[in-house]
């Protein structure tokens, strides 16, 4: 990792204890350490919520199957989808964040070093929280098991009436204290963006994935806001005896749905807006061309940004809003398809006349390509609120966002991976493995998520432990649990290749790829202060300028 | 369009012809992959019986379902032509702009953009989009706005955890799990309009091939509406997760003929049947906490908390669902209902084996 | 059109980005404006939707005298700011002293109507949807309220030791801007609950 000693040709280094590293890791205030552990944190629990999807799809392999009982099932999905979102996705974009936008622009570090510790280890004490769920008591049902109520916990199932115990709780605060460190993260990153970037860097010539974090840090203060409000409100409900979502006070079930839903929408933009900046970053590099259209990017992104605020109710067309609200949101959630598509094609206009290189990370970008241009099309059929009446609530929404957050934003962390992972670690990831783990985890996905949209046109809601023979869902949910195991494989493949690779990868030097900004001009892994100097910059590609002086970008922009 | 050329790029070589070769074989590949997954997906999918109907979304048999089905139709054609031209472009520059090893050294022309591409590309999506608003918003108005016509029957759903009770509250006939409606003659549409409530959590109701689903939400009362096209057996499920057996919610409608649907409500209508040889076991039913819960109409029981059981024989399944109805089913349903749909909310009665006969009994007389 | 350009970029004459204090408070008043929102959004909603129990017009008294403490507050918080800025010191003190007071007098006053409310007419958080609402809202501002009197408190002993100067005038203006946040939620707030909602 980032080595801290500054070494003195003659002069010998005093090995480190295990315990002082340790203390080194746990006290660091250092935005790379911090990117490391969200990252390694994150990874921990992905192994933690695959096998807790492997328990799902060994259940509904056959019908009427016994693998784990319906309480056991519940409680799976639950923690699946949850920590899948807060302790997972969350965690290691925000890793990523951490990273590379100091680095990006040119800062030695974060605007608040200690702030961002801080928020780190608030995350992860909500990881704790809501795995302590499962040992937190034992005993009688709903007293200390994990929590049951689906990852969006609706009212009025989360009520103490029906929720007794408390593995509801368990719920609620793990994601308010992961809420307060998110926020104060995206506080964070705004902050660095907006006061530390190096001279020369306007903001018209910051990295695409600097502008990208911003958005969602933007994002991520107007969303989990709502969450953090329907928390409390469910709280007090369970504890002091409020009615904000009890019926029989007059209190609105409905109501949850609207509060948690402004949250949960966004919540996706802000996971998949992190996962288009590496996209803007790698698909360049590996095309050999700088993004098409930089501006529209931006401007796509931040009109993203504002209409995915407004789109949230098309998780709730079959409540029985009225038909004017209905058509309301199916216009907003299609008009949020339209700057989305419009960053497809300019990420193919900068592949178009390029010379791409197939290395890992283009491979997994060029599967993001393809599996993010499905997922868009799947979610504008949902779009439709009428088709939403038959498609919502069945296995072909489990299957759309699959797409989207497997088939995209997990493509686009392991593009991610191969292409930063030199430079976090100064060593290249294997690419033979790569490839290996690319190709069986594509194979994997799709017998997966290509299957999985038809038990939902024929009828198959979610969150259900077991089904009826003869509907026509027997075989497909066979084949798609087989490909889980599948992909189970190929993430086994990757974890290897990031083990074997810390000690045995080739050195990777400042600049593997042939890239052209800023994190590439510093060593691999950065000096704890990352720049001897801090850059200035006359372009979006200073490194292009630098190797490219007889034709720098500075002369066309 | 904005651009500079960065180097002048040579004519092809031998090379570039192998690379050709290798981004056909690519291109075959791909599109076997595609026929392998499309064959996959129909071998996969089960044959449906004739009876019962199955819950495939794409064989509507009632207006509502059948105006989302041809919306479907409409909008998989358009989000497929985008995929196909999408896709085509994405295969074609992975192939035609592929790196060669010579060009190592050589950068390709560094373009910036292009104004008028940009344009294109945005102009376009928002047309296609105002194209398919329109279309869904006519078919939403139509599905969501319908008037309710005189000939309609009305249908009061309540959700409960985990079952399903029906109300006919103009023809006077409470029942549980499995509803009977008539079907609909188009000359003389004689449409079931249900009004969903709930006791508990929130549910949704779910007959794929009848309508799209609506929810039942506590202190949030929902209207849909269904005209059936055909007689025959639906099925569906719970559609909303409601708790523990939210899987074993299942709801059977059985569309009559108006005949058939006639005889079947006069049935309903009529209080439970008295027969004196199982008065020991209607004596235990009494008796024990039975009738807290349940309903027999003419008798005692009026219980509210579980389904009606006044003419529980006239059902196929019981527990909604979760086993056929049959006198060992029912047994062991009365027995431990948690053999059968674990988490139940109906506690087992501890009934000693003769009782439990004698209560069986009883129940096989309720038709 | 092929010179060769320096590879080595001049820095800008002058280079200045926003204070990163300041942006940081911006970005959370904006993450718990967002949180506020959704409070009144539910009390909105809930206006007029109580089953039983006693209903705002019956209860509330407008707290004209506590609402122009608060609001008053705010200025003399701005001048104390500009005080520390233009080093006087004695008279920031004396402002941001009288501040603290202001606050704390309208922490007084709610906790007042509370009582009464509680003691003399039985309204609690769970008597009904406006007693869930009222409380809910007014409390989640008053802990606002609160935790800027504990900041705003430290500042004073700090500055009691003789330790606030104008070099931390920077760092008083962004509390100061936590504090008119807290007052522009009660303008809100205070619509909200007396006006719109009796």
């Amino acid at each position: 990792m980032s080595s801290n000693a500054i070494t003195i040709p003659g002069v010998p280094i005093d090995e480190k204890s295990w315990v002082d590293a340790l203390h080194e890791w746990v006290t660091t205030v250092d935005h790379k350490r911090l990117g490391v552990l969200y990252i390694l944190y994150s990874l921990l629990f992905l192994v933690v919520a695959g096998v807790e999807a492997l328990i799902i799809r060994i259940q509904l392999m056959f019908p009427h199957n016994h693998f784990v009982s319906p309480q056991v099932f519940n409680r799976m999905f639950t923690m699946h989808g949850t920590t899948m979102i807060f302790f997972v996705a969350m965690p290691i974009l925000f890793g990523f964040a951490n990273y590379l936008v100091p680095l990006m622009i040119g800062a030695r570090d974060m605007a608040f070093p200690r702030l961002n510790a801080f928020s780190f280890w608030l995350s992860a004490l909500g990881g704790l929280l809501l795995y302590f769920s499962l040992v937190g008591a034992n005993g009688l049902y709903g007293a200390g098991n994990a929590p049951d109520v689906g990852w969006w916990a609706y009212a009025p199932l989360t009520a103490r009436a029906f929720s007794p115990g408390h593995s509801t709780d368990y719920w609620t605060l793990a994601l308010l204290v992961s809420g307060f460190g998110s926020i104060g993260t995206a506080i964070n990153i705004i902050a660095t963006i907006l006061c530390m970037r190096c001279p020369g860097m306007k903001l018209n010539r910051m990295p695409l994935l600097a502008w990208l974090n911003l958005v969602m840090a933007g994002m991520v203060l107007l969303a989990v806001s709502p969450l953090t409000a329907a928390q409390m409100m469910l709280l007090i409900d369970r504890y002091l005896g409020s009615h904000f979502f009890d019926a029989q006070a007059g209190g609105s079930a409905v109501m949850w749905m609207h509060f948690f839903w402004i949250f949960g929408h966004p919540e996706v933009y802000v996971l998949i807006i992190p996962c288009f900046a590496f996209m803007s970053e790698i698909i360049p590099v590996f095309s050999r061309k700088p993004i098409f259209g930089y501006p529209v990017m931006v401007a796509a992104t931040v009109s993203i940004g504002f209409v995915s605020m407004s789109v949230w109710a098309h998780h709730m067309f079959t409540v029985g809003m009225s038909s004017y609200a209905n058509s309301f949101f199916t216009i907003t959630t299609m008009a949020v398809g339209v700057p989305t598509g419009i960053k497809i094609f300019n990420w193919l206009g900068t592949m178009w006349g390029g010379k791409i290189q197939f290395k890992t990370p283009m491979l997994f970008s060029i599967g993001f390509l393809f599996q993010f241009l499905i997922a868009g099309l799947t979610g504008i059929m949902l779009a439709c609120a009428p088709f939403d009446w038959q498609l919502g609530s069945s296995y072909f929404v489990v299957a759309h966002f699959h797409y989207v957050i497997v088939g995209g934003i997990l493509f686009a962390l392991f593009a991610a991976f191969y292409y930063w992972y030199p430079k976090i670690t100064g060593r290249m990831l294997n690419e033979t493995l790569g490839k290996l783990h690319f190709w069986i985890f594509l194979i994997g996905f799709h017998l997966t998520f290509d299957l999985m949209h038809i038990p939902g046109l024929l009828g198959m809601p979610r969150r259900i432990y077991t089904y009826e023979p003869g509907r026509g869902w027997d075989t497909l949910n066979l084949l798609i649990s087989i490909g889980g195991f599948i992909q189970a494989i190929a993430v086994l493949i990757f974890v290897a290749n990031l083990v074997v690779s810390y000690f045995k990868g080739k050195k990777a030097g400042n600049d593997p790829w042939d890239a052209w900004t800023l994190e590439w001009a510093t060593s691999s892994p950065p000096p704890a202060y990352n720049f001897s100097s801090i850059p200035v910059v006359a372009s979006r590609r200073p490194l292009w300028d630098l190797k490219h002086p007889e034709d720098p970008d500075s002369r066309y922009e | 369009m904005i651009s500079r050329i960065s180097e002048v790029e040579d004519g092809r070589t031998e090379m570039s012809m192998l690379k050709t070769k290798s981004s056909t074989v690519r291109s075959l590949l791909q599109t076997i992959l595609l026929l392998f997954w499309s064959a996959i997906a129909v071998w996969a999918t089960e044959p449906k019986g004739s009876s019962p109907h199955g819950t495939n979304i794409f064989a509507p048999a009632s207006t509502p379902a059948k105006s989302i089905a041809d919306l479907s139709v409409f909008v998989l054609v358009i989000t497929g032509i985008i995929f196909v031209v999408v896709f085509a472009l994405l295969v074609y520059s992975v192939v035609k702009f592929r790196g060669r090893a010579m060009d190592a050294v050589r950068e390709p022309a560094q373009v910036y953009g292009s104004t008028q591409i940009e344009l294109a590309w945005t102009i376009i999506p928002i047309l296609i989009v105002v194209v398919l608003f329109l279309a869904t918003a006519r078919v939403l108005h139509a599905v969501q706005d319908a008037p309710q016509p005189p000939g309609a029957v009305e249908v009061t759903a309540i959700g409960h955890q985990f079952w399903w009770e029906f109300r006919y509250p103009k023809l006077g006939v409470v029942t549980a799990n499995e509803l009977h409606i008539p079907v609909s003659d188009p000359a003389n549409p004689t449409p079931t309009f249900l009004t969903l409530l709930s006791a508990d959590t929130d549910h949704s109701f779910w007959i794929p091939e009848l309508a799209g689903k609506t929810d039942l939400i506590p202190n949030h009362p929902n209207r849909m509406w269904m005209d059936p096209l055909r007689p025959g057996i639906f099925l569906g499920q719970c559609a909303q997760y409601c708790g523990v057996q939210h899987a074993k919610m299942l709801l059977r409608i059985s569309v009559d003929s108006p005949a058939d649907f006639a005889a079947w409500f006069r049935g309903q209508q009529q209080p439970a049947v008295q027969d004196a040889s199982v008065a020991t076991g209607r004596r235990v039913f009494e008796s024990n906490a039975c009738m807290n819960c349940h309903a027999v109409a003419g008798t005692n029981a009026n219980g509210r908390f579980g389904p009606d059981l006044t003419h529980l024989m006239s059902r196929v399944t019981i527990a909604s669902g979760a086993a056929t109805n049959t006198p060992e089913n029912l047994r062991l349903w009365i027995q431990d209902p948690n053999a059968i749909k674990p988490g139940s909310l109906m506690p087992a009665m501890k009934l000693s084996d003769s009782d439990l006969d004698a209560v069986v009994s009883y129940m096989e007389t309720l038709r | 059109m092929s010179a060769i350009a320096n590879p080595f970029p001049q820095a800008p004459a002058t280079w200045r980005l926003p204070d990163r204090g300041k942006v940081a408070m911006v970005g959370l008043i904006i993450a718990e404006s967002a949180i506020f929102t959704i409070f009144v959004v539910a009390y909105l909603f809930y206006v007029g939707k109580s089953l039983t129990g006693p209903t705002p017009r019956e209860l509330l008294e407008t707290p004209i005298f506590y609402t122009i403490c608060l609001l008053s507050s705010s200025l003399t918080i701005h001048f104390a700011a500009k005080s520390l800025a233009r080093d006087r010191v004695g008279a920031f003190l004396g402002l941001w002293v009288l501040t603290i007071v202001l606050g704390a007098t309208f922490m007084y006053g709610t906790g007042q109507e509370w009582h009464r409310l509680i003691y003399e007419h039985g309204l609690t958080i769970s008597t009904n949807l406006f007693g869930t609402t009222y409380y809910s809202l007014l409390g989640l501002h008053a802990f606002h309220v609160t935790l800027g009197l504990v900041m705003l408190l430290m500042v004073a002993m700090f500055a009691l030791a003789g330790r606030v100067g104008v070099e931390q005038s920077r760092r008083v203006e962004v509390l100061s801007m936590y504090w008119h946040f807290v007052d522009a939620v009660w303008v809100v707030v205070f619509t909200v609950v007396y006006v719109l909602g009796r």
